[in-house]
């Protein structure tokens, strides 16, 4: 990932300008006029609450918005110290906006804050979402105090969810990841999170393969090699996680593709580490965790069941290239259930989670249509769980999760010896 | 009357058998190139094999994708397919010596007309490859996305978008190696313009209603609806 040429000569004197820093923010933006500044007043707010002894900047690579999001971010500013903390010694507060070379996506954004943050000497950066509604000054507090003050070296989020919300984490990408790499982080792919500058530099070391992979796997990419490096993780509570309605965003087919590709991607990056560990530890946790049941989140389970039950029939002879006979044959019979005694079965769901990755290591088709294959049956999957679940509070609910996340550790010799098949 | 049939069957006999004589060795010869060619191929095959074994030449298309390629094609490793090749030209070649040997004046000028179509040949089967695995990912895209947008008929959409590209390649190729040039492609325009005909009707009759949702859901204040769709099916997976 490391290149010389990440920041452009005009990037590189702002931040000239800026000199050694301990704390950098990242807010990568591509037209979020509309909840940028919100965010950038947060960040300012919390940097300048928690973190008023310390020297900090916010970097903002853009990708060529053109709704005035760069004139937004300029434009925020700490409202009133005052009525943030009146004792504050008033430092100055740099923002510094650029455009991030490459192609449009989370790669080349992370890529340049990487670099500034080593350019910089930062001892502690994090990545920030530009279009939450639902940030606080506190995140800054979540993410960059176990940094600092508890050397840990990467911090990933965890958020309040709603019940049946973030189903593809919960049902394939965290029990897959713990299984692989041995780690219980609940969000693997978590868009909030903070490293330490020894992990920047890492980060810049390694080779992340294909370039077109980080344009939506970057984080992903962040949260497996920091657990592969060996570095010192560690989670904190975050709250709830309100996103800003948005443009058309990437739909249902198009996640799966491109974001479980990713963590396919990183397994194969990752191999020699994952293949040689076994069973998982769990993940130090900051912050207070709140229990509360809200509202579940909003699925239509009947059209899941049915577009899985079409994909089943329909997809035949491309998932005879993907899928072993026996979890195939699996697969065809639960399909022939009726919808009210439909059950995807924690095992079955885990084998084909594993036989997939495999086969996108071996390519044994083309990947994004591998990738493609898998989203029917996780619509299957989705409508089980559901059902399954309709009427059970968020503690039966985390329960059932933990059965399907132990499952997946249990097959992890099975995931070895399907991913070691004919290579 | 009995001395001219015993001399014309004699003169006859005496011309076959000179016929004979004069073939015979030129037969004998041709079968002999034949049967050489063959041992010389097979040779060839077996060590240019074991050399690109040696060599590692599958791993070295494996590191530049071909042979995935090759495999989801369902067609053997680089090394088989070149060694095959080198069979097939050797053994061919010695063929045509073999064939040229008889010396037959037909059969050298046709010998010569196939030599020269020969690069022509590989052309279109190149083309005829190259369309084969555009036929099959096209048609699996189509198949997917079908699938996924839960449209109707999926294999349906998936089987036409390959007989389109494989009638699109067979023509080319057909063309390539000069074969019936213009009646293909008189009947590949014919077909291909009676199919967009026939969709075209089938869909303006059969389909005028589901045209209009998707006009009026496109550019008459549709659009915030179908964004909230969008959302629903992403917003609580991720």
């Amino acid at each position: 990932m490391s290149d010389e040429s990440i920041l452009s000569d005009e990037f590189v004197s702002q931040l000239t300008a800026v000199s050694e820093v301990d704390i950098v923010v990242g807010v990568p933006t591509f037209n979020n006029r509309a909840t940028v500044e919100r965010v950038i007043n947060a960040i300012l707010v919390g940097l300048v609450k928690y973190y008023f002894r310390q020297r900090s900047v916010v970097i903002n690579p853009d990708g060529g918005s053109n709704d005035g999001t760069v004139e937004a971010v300029q434009g925020a500013s700490v409202p009133d110290f005052r009525t943030v903390l009146a004792a504050n010694p008033l430092r100055t507060m740099h923002v510094v906006s650029g455009p991030y070379p490459g192609v449009r996506g989370q790669g080349g954004a992370v890529r340049m804050i990487l670099a500034a943050a080593d350019l910089l000497g930062a001892k502690a950066c994090a990545l920030v979402s530009p279009d939450l509604q639902s940030i606080t000054p506190e995140w800054i507090e979540a993410l960059i105090r176990p940094i600092l003050k508890e050397q840990f070296d990467f911090v990933g989020p965890i958020y309040e969810r709603r019940r049946f919300d973030g189903l593809l984490v919960k049902n394939m990408l965290h029990p897959l990841i713990r299984a692989a790499y041995g780690y219980r982080i609940e969000e693997p792919v978590g868009t909030e999170l903070a490293f330490s500058g020894s992990l920047a530099r890492h980060f810049l070391d390694q080779d992340s393969g294909q370039e077109d992979f980080l344009r939506f796997g970057a984080y992903a990419w962040l949260t497996t090699t920091a657990m592969a490096g060996g570095y010192k993780v560690c989670q904190s509570f975050l709250g709830p996680r309100v996103e800003a309605p948005r443009r058309p965003g990437i739909d249902l087919t198009t996640a799966i593709q491109e974001i479980g590709g990713a963590v396919f991607h990183c397994m194969e990056l990752h191999e020699p580490y994952w293949t040689s560990r076994e069973g998982s530890q769990s993940v130090p946790t900051f912050g207070f965790e709140p229990i509360v049941d809200l509202d579940p989140a909003r699925v239509d389970r009947k059209r899941m069941f049915h577009m899985f039950k079409s994909g089943v029939d329909e997809l035949g002879s491309v998932l005879e290239k993907i899928l072993s006979p026996s979890a195939l044959q699996g697969i065809r019979e639960i399909s022939k259930l009726e919808e009210s005694h439909f059950r995807f079965p924690d095992e079955l769901w885990a084998k084909t989670v594993y036989e997939f990755a495999s086969s996108y290591h071996r390519s044994v088709i083309n990947r994004d249509h591998l990738m493609q294959a898998l989203a029917p049956l996780y619509r299957g999957r989705v409508s089980s769980f559901i059902q399954e679940n309709l009427r059970a509070g968020a503690r039966e609910v985390e329960s059932k999760l933990e059965s399907l996340r132990l499952e997946c550790e249990r097959l992890k010799p099975y995931l070895i010896e399907t991913w070691r098949k004919h290579t | 009357m009995k001395e001219l049939v015993i001399r014309t069957v004699s003169e006859a006999l005496r011309n076959v058998s000179e016929s004979a004589a004069r073939i015979l060795p030129r037969l004998l010869a041709m079968v002999i190139i034949f049967v050489a060619g063959w041992a010389v191929a097979w040779l060839v095959e077996v060590i240019l094999r074991r050399l690109l074994v040696l060599v590692r030449v599958n791993k070295l298309f494996e590191a530049k994708g071909l042979t995935q390629l090759l495999t989801r094609a369902a067609l053997p490793s680089p090394a088989d397919i070149i060694s095959r090749m080198a069979f097939w030209v050797v053994w061919i070649s010695f063929m045509l010596v073999g064939v040229n040997a008889l010396g037959v004046l037909v059969l050298q000028q046709e010998i010569a007309s196939l030599v020269a179509l020969l690069p022509q040949f590989i052309v279109a089967l190149l083309i005829l490859f190259f369309g084969f695995l555009a036929a099959n990912f096209l048609s699996r895209a189509v198949l997917l996305a079908a699938v996924n947008a839960n449209s109707p008929s999926p294999r349906l959409f998936s089987s036409f978008v390959r007989f389109l590209v494989l009638l699109l390649t067979v023509t080319m190729a057909l063309e390539r190696i000069r074969l019936g040039r213009g009646v293909v492609l008189v009947a590949f325009a014919i077909s291909f313009g009676g199919i967009m005909m026939g969709l075209a009707i089938a869909f303006g009759l059969g389909g005028r209603n589901v045209a209009r949702r998707i006009l009026e859901r496109r550019f008459a204040g549709g659009r915030e609806a179908k964004e909230d769709e969008d959302k629903d099916e992403t917003g609580s997976h991720l």
